[in-house]
């Protein structure tokens, strides 16, 4: 068992273990605080938090239910193993649970303005979609190449009425993007809110954002007793930031369940090209956190790979780092090639098309599962479905020349 | 008292301490412009350390920053280009401008024992807020290397009074909420701040963030001891980047150094012609 600081709001300046705090200049600190004022007031405010969990429900279609994968089961001859269906929810990924949660804070602060940061675009469109809903002009900063890849995202916010920035700075991608999001909120903290995507970021966003995600694992553990009687034996989610992962984890930080992390390895992480920060990474400060990073020996930051955009960040949540460090989760790297596996497998088994970020989840939960025994349970977060992830497939699928085997 | 400290109080009141990045678009331009400052009458140096992510910087100093990176450069060559600068005559104090990540991994002690070598007289953080920056702190007070910290407008009076209190070299007011950069106008607040600012300080108080011309110097005279000037130095490096190239003939990048002094003499100062 964890000691109890693991579990319990971070003690000081926003600290999980030695990581986290609140590295951000001088420009930032009043919005910093401001926002962790307004945060702590909220969340101790019944009226706040049920409207959250009222627009949860109406708005997103939450409860996500568990589904059992009986097929797949079968072939992998291990534990059994449940999903839980994040891609249910409305805009197709667990993204929408924090927007939610933001747009609301960003209300109640008086704050009409909303920015983001987004690099596939799937919390770009989770904000531009809860934009629209409270009626808040919205600015998405999106990396320019990224802004190439993610055409169709890149519409789909449009037509929500909010203004995508393409960000020419830097690699032009989601690091470069969140850069050029602090940059503007540090111009126009007075009268802006900067909706967060992830467990990431100075405090008080990891613990706010972790928050907001816990939903999903408040629910499933709910749902596994109301199904099998007792909670999972592991549970298992992908990380990239991490914010599925840490919502999903947080409420069994303290159960006795097994947890695994699954961070994206790439082309393998014995080549440069991955995005496997807990297992590659070493200590730094970006985007306003202490945390795992990967890096040159100067300090700078080096463009993760993987072929999962939402995965492919050079940092990763502080918490995270922390339940690494003490070992209360253990993350693994999942390889783009497992990942393509995984996601054909609950293609053809179950019908299901996740996510690739979440596909990686899966496909740790499938050799995590082989190792445990029939009698035991493994449950996954399935964070998002596979709608925006086709194009990427296929043509990962016609490079391989696995295309018509696969079809 | 240290050179830091004489420097900023022999020139209280007229302060001018510009910015530069190292390796910006070389290590000897960064040189040639250092002495150049000095010749400028600048009362202190502030040399910046190229960082991939510089989130406090606006669109001038994060191209600066790219194309000293492209030249390879790093905290640690920085620190023995200022020990070139000094064998080439710089006399003012010179203070390393780096992101916390960046000092994090060549390591806060390993910096202090470079900083004495190379004769580096202060060090600024700009993500290393005064929350985050006790242990800092206390190295540097033991090591005699000023950390400097940042104020802003939005600063509230409680921060204000316990960031003052520990200050030490000077305090860098930031005009303007935002990052770096050439800007019109300030925060609409800067004067009242800056009163605030100078009624709690014992140390001088300069003015950064978009100071570009001589208005600005001239509206800001009277509220402060001085002004640091990034962007717009940076900007005219830009300018001269092929003309400053060390490959190029020696007259050329005399020239372009020349020019580039008369236009900020005019620029920041509204002085004309002067002999370099």
């Amino acid at each position: 068992m964890i000691e109890q600081e693991t579990t319990k709001q971070p003690i000081k300046k926003g600290r999980y273990g030695s990581f986290g705090g609140r590295y951000v200049p001088e420009t930032l600190m009043f919005a910093c605080e401001e926002l962790e004022k307004a945060y702590e007031d909220a969340s101790k405010d019944q009226a706040f938090l049920s409207e959250y969990h009222s627009l949860l429900k109406e708005y997103s279609g939450r409860p996500t239910p568990v589904t059992y994968l009986k097929r797949v089961t079968e072939q992998v001859g291990g534990a059994k193993i449940y999903l839980k269906r994040e891609d249910l929810n409305h805009t197709g990924a667990h993204k929408i649970n924090n927007a939610i949660g933001q747009a609301l804070l960003a209300v109640r602060m008086g704050k009409n303005k909303v920015i983001a940061e987004t690099g596939a675009g799937q919390h770009g469109v989770a904000v531009a979609t809860v934009a629209a809903y409270f009626g808040l002009s919205c600015k998405v900063f999106m990396g320019a190449l990224d802004v190439e890849r993610q055409a169709l995202n890149v519409f789909r916010m449009r037509l929500l009425g909010a203004e995508v920035i393409p960000v020419e700075s830097g690699n032009k991608t989601l690091k470069d993007a969140t850069n050029e999001a602090f940059r503007y909120w540090a111009a126009n903290v007075e009268d802006t809110f900067y909706i967060v995507g992830s467990v990431v970021g100075p405090h008080p966003y990891p613990m706010m954002v972790r928050d907001f995600q816990r939903v999903i694992g408040d629910e499933s553990k709910e749902q596994f007793i109301e199904k099998t009687g007792k909670l999972p034996d592991a549970v298992v989610a992908c990380v990239g930031g991490g914010s599925n992962a840490m919502g999903m984890f947080y409420p069994f930080l303290e159960d006795d369940v097994a947890l695994f992390g699954a961070e994206a390895a790439g082309k393998g992480i014995d080549t440069e090209e991955h995005a496997a920060t807990l297992t590659k990474g070493t200590e730094g400060v970006l985007h306003g956190a202490r945390t795992y990073l990967i890096q040159d020996e100067n300090g700078q930051i080096i463009e993760p790979y993987s072929i999962s955009a939402g995965l492919d960040y050079p940092g990763i949540g502080p918490e995270h780092a922390h339940l690494s460090k003490s070992g209360r989760v253990t993350y693994r790297a999942i390889t783009d090639k497992q990942a393509m596996e995984a996601l054909g497998l609950l293609c053809k088994k179950e019908g299901i098309l996740p996510a690739l970020e979440s596909a990686h989840a899966f496909a740790l939960a499938i050799e995590q599962a082989k190792t445990m025994d029939p009698s035991q349970t493994l449950l996954v977060c399935l964070s998002g479905r596979g709608d925006k992830d086709v194009h990427t497939v296929m043509q990962y699928l016609e490079k391989e020349g696995a295309i018509h085997e696969s079809i | 008292m240290n050179r830091f400290n004489q420097y900023m109080r022999e020139n209280q009141g007229s302060l001018f301490i510009p910015f530069i990045t190292a390796g910006d678009p070389s290590e000897n331009a960064t040189v040639d412009i250092a002495l150049m400052m000095q010749k400028m009458g600048a009362s202190a140096l502030e040399l910046g350390i190229p960082f991939s992510d510089p989130a406090a910087d606006g669109p001038v100093i994060q191209k600066a920053s790219l194309r000293a990176l492209k030249q390879g450069m790093t905290l640690k060559k920085a620190m023995f280009l200022a020990k070139k600068m000094r064998e080439k005559g710089l006399k003012i104090p010179i203070i390393i401008f780096t992101y916390y990540n960046v000092l994090l991994q060549l390591g806060e002690e390993r910096f202090m024992e470079l900083a004495h070598e190379c004769d580096v007289d202060g060090l600024l953080v700009p993500d290393l807020p005064f929350e985050e920056s006790g242990d800092l702190r206390s190295l540097c007070t033991k090591e005699n290397i000023p950390l400097i910290q940042l104020v802003a407008p939005t600063t509230s009076d409680k921060r204000l009074k316990q960031i003052v209190d520990q200050a030490q070299g000077f305090i860098y007011c930031v005009s303007s909420l935002g990052v770096t950069g050439v800007r019109q106008t300030f925060h609409p607040d800067v004067y009242p701040f800056l009163k605030r600012v100078r009624e709690l300080s014992p140390i001088p108080i300069a003015v950064g963030f978009g100071v570009s011309s001589s208005k600005h110097v001239e509206a800001l005279q009277d509220h402060c001891d001085g002004v640091i000037v990034g962007s717009a130095i940076v900007r005219e490096i830009e300018k001269h980047i092929d003309e400053l190239d060390e490959l190029k003939d020696d007259q050329k990048r005399k020239e372009a150094l020349g020019d580039m002094y008369h236009t900020l003499q005019k620029q920041l100062f509204n002085k004309d012609k002067a002999v370099i």
